[in-house]
């Protein structure tokens, strides 16, 4: 066991992969919370797909992939507040309309480049091998500011989230948050999508927030257990990926199925007892 | 002592004229029902004194208050049927208004949620979670949380949808209370007609452009109010 971890610990990239890993895992529970809430779920795997093909397009230039990807997410992620807000397209098809768009382009640019089929699978499903040193700093600095983004408006993010009509009225500018919640899940998705894959990392943006509102009856309470479900199923996800040599990114999104089962049967009991 | 003027309102809701050249003011303590068919334009009067719509001809002023601080009880939503967090959580949202960039509640304010929580009956359930109340026990919720963001005027949207009567009547005279022993100015929506004469003591009767705004005294005696109840005087 202790041999085990030892062996776990001693492989650099995978410190690396876990360091980011958890971070992401964080931030994205957190944000997961109001995304799921207001049913803007979709917009976190809209912009994955744009990610991916901003990605792809930093790569056959050769130009730093998360330097270019975030200012393109992030106008990717104003875009889809806007068209989901003033609905001529609706919401849901502005999504599948943009993340699909995006992913064609993506592909094409890569199909020009060498190493096709290796390069799409490990944009699309993630890589552990994915993080470098230097993604790690930036991984790393952007994390810490959206978390003490999220921890210095979270109260004003509840209010928004519960009743934007009554923060409005009260004079909250619930525009200028719904901005923040995307600007920041777009930062968080560009981080973790070249962990998780471009397929997965919504995963870490949904699960987490379901799982804990299966048992939880407080925001508070959501949010601190979302991000504790998050870092645990991300640990454990790395864990089995190396023992039974399976995809990470994939691992870590079953680890999280199971413990949304889980939660659900827990969460059906305790109202039982109540 | 005026709290609040309108002054020749229009509003266009989707390119359409909905309110039309619609004056009216309101004094300190009084209790304004605005009553009208679906599609009267009263819910969009009412985001335009909010400041959510603007008016496209016409203002509104506030002598003094703030327009943040009035407090508004909006119409349910879908997203808040199934929302986890307690009572506490969503009652102390009310106070953001007065906290400006400042990130945390302070005691202040813990102290005014609670404070709201027991005028209205409901410090018990303060723990509970908002998705496990019944109808009317949300409908408290949502007026403690109005009360933390107002200390003059409340606004109320419908607040009575989808209750029923005995829960109703329950609200309509805890409103009452609240407007007489605490002095607090109210502006109500509705479509109860009968019950705004009995509980009001104004009544803007609106089919897009004013049908009638004065007492309820004088509206009783118009040939609109015997049409819209039907000829008899129900109180």
């Amino acid at each position: 066991m202790i041999d085990f971890f030892v062996d776990f610990f001693s492989y650099h990239f995978l410190n690396r992969a876990l360091l980011v890993g958890v971070l992401v895992s964080l931030c994205a529970a957190l944000l997961g919370v109001s995304l799921v809430l207001k049913r803007y779920s979709m917009i976190g795997d809209g912009l994955s797909h744009v990610s991916f093909g901003a990605l792809s397009i930093a790569v056959a230039f050769h130009w730093a992939p998360l330097p270019v990807s975030i200012p393109v997410v992030m106008a990717a992620a104003f875009c889809l507040l806007r068209l989901s807000e003033n609905s001529k397209i609706k919401g849901d098809a502005a999504i599948a309309l943009i993340s699909s768009s995006a992913l064609a382009i993506g592909v094409i640019v890569m199909s020009f480049g060498s190493g096709m089929n290796a390069d799409v699978y490990n944009y699309m499903f993630g890589s552990i091998l994915a993080v470098s040193q230097s993604d790690v700093w930036i991984s790393v600095s952007l994390s810490v500011i959206v978390l003490t983004l999220y921890a210095l408006f979270y109260n004003k993010i509840f209010s928004v989230t519960f009743d934007e009509n009554f923060a409005r009225a009260t004079g909250t500018k619930a525009a200028l948050y719904n901005m923040l919640l995307a600007f920041l899940t777009a930062i968080t998705i560009v981080i973790g999508m070249r962990l998780m894959g471009a397929l997965l990392i919504s995963s870490l943006i949904i699960f987490p927030a379901l799982t804990s509102m299966r048992v939880c009856r407080s925001f508070q309470g959501v949010v601190i257990l979302s991000a504790a479900i998050a870092v645990v199923c991300f640990f454990i996800g790395l864990l089995l990926s190396f023992l039974f040599s399976t995809p990470a990114g994939a691992s870590v999104v079953v680890v999280n199925l199971m413990a949304l089962v889980v939660f659900t049967l827990l969460g059906k009991c305790l109202r039982r007892a109540r | 002592m005026k709290l609040l003027t309108c002054h020749d309102l229009c509003i266009s809701y989707n390119g359409q004229l909905v309110v039309d050249h619609v004056s009216f003011s309101l004094e300190q303590g009084q209790y304004l029902c605005i009553v009208g068919e679906n599609g009267s334009g009263k819910s969009t009067l009412v985001k335009t004194i909010l400041g959510l719509v603007k008016p496209q001809a016409g203002h509104i002023a506030f002598s003094n208050m703030q327009r943040k601080e009035i407090g508004y009880l909006p119409q349910q939503t879908q997203v808040q049927k199934d929302f986890p967090a307690t009572v506490f959580e969503v009652v102390l949202s009310g106070c953001l208004n007065t906290r400006g960039m400042r990130p945390f509640y302070s005691r202040k304010e813990k102290d005014l949620a609670l404070k709201n929580l027991e005028l209205l009956g409901i410090g018990n359930l303060r723990k509970k979670s908002y998705r496990d109340l019944s109808g009317g026990q949300q409908q408290r919720v949502l007026l403690a949380r109005a009360l933390c963001a107002t200390k003059r005027l409340l606004l109320l949207d419908e607040p009575v949808t989808g209750l029923d009567p005995v829960i109703t009547a329950e609200l309509y005279s805890l409103v009452k209370r609240l407007n007489q022993e605490h002095h607090i100015t109210v502006v109500m929506v509705s479509h109860d007609i009968a019950s705004a004469v009995t509980y009001a003591d104004q009544v803007l009767h609106m089919g897009s452009h004013m049908l009638f705004f004065g007492s309820v005294q004088q509206y009783r005696t118009t040939e609109l109010y015997r049409h819209m109840t039907g000829g008899c005087d129900c109180d």
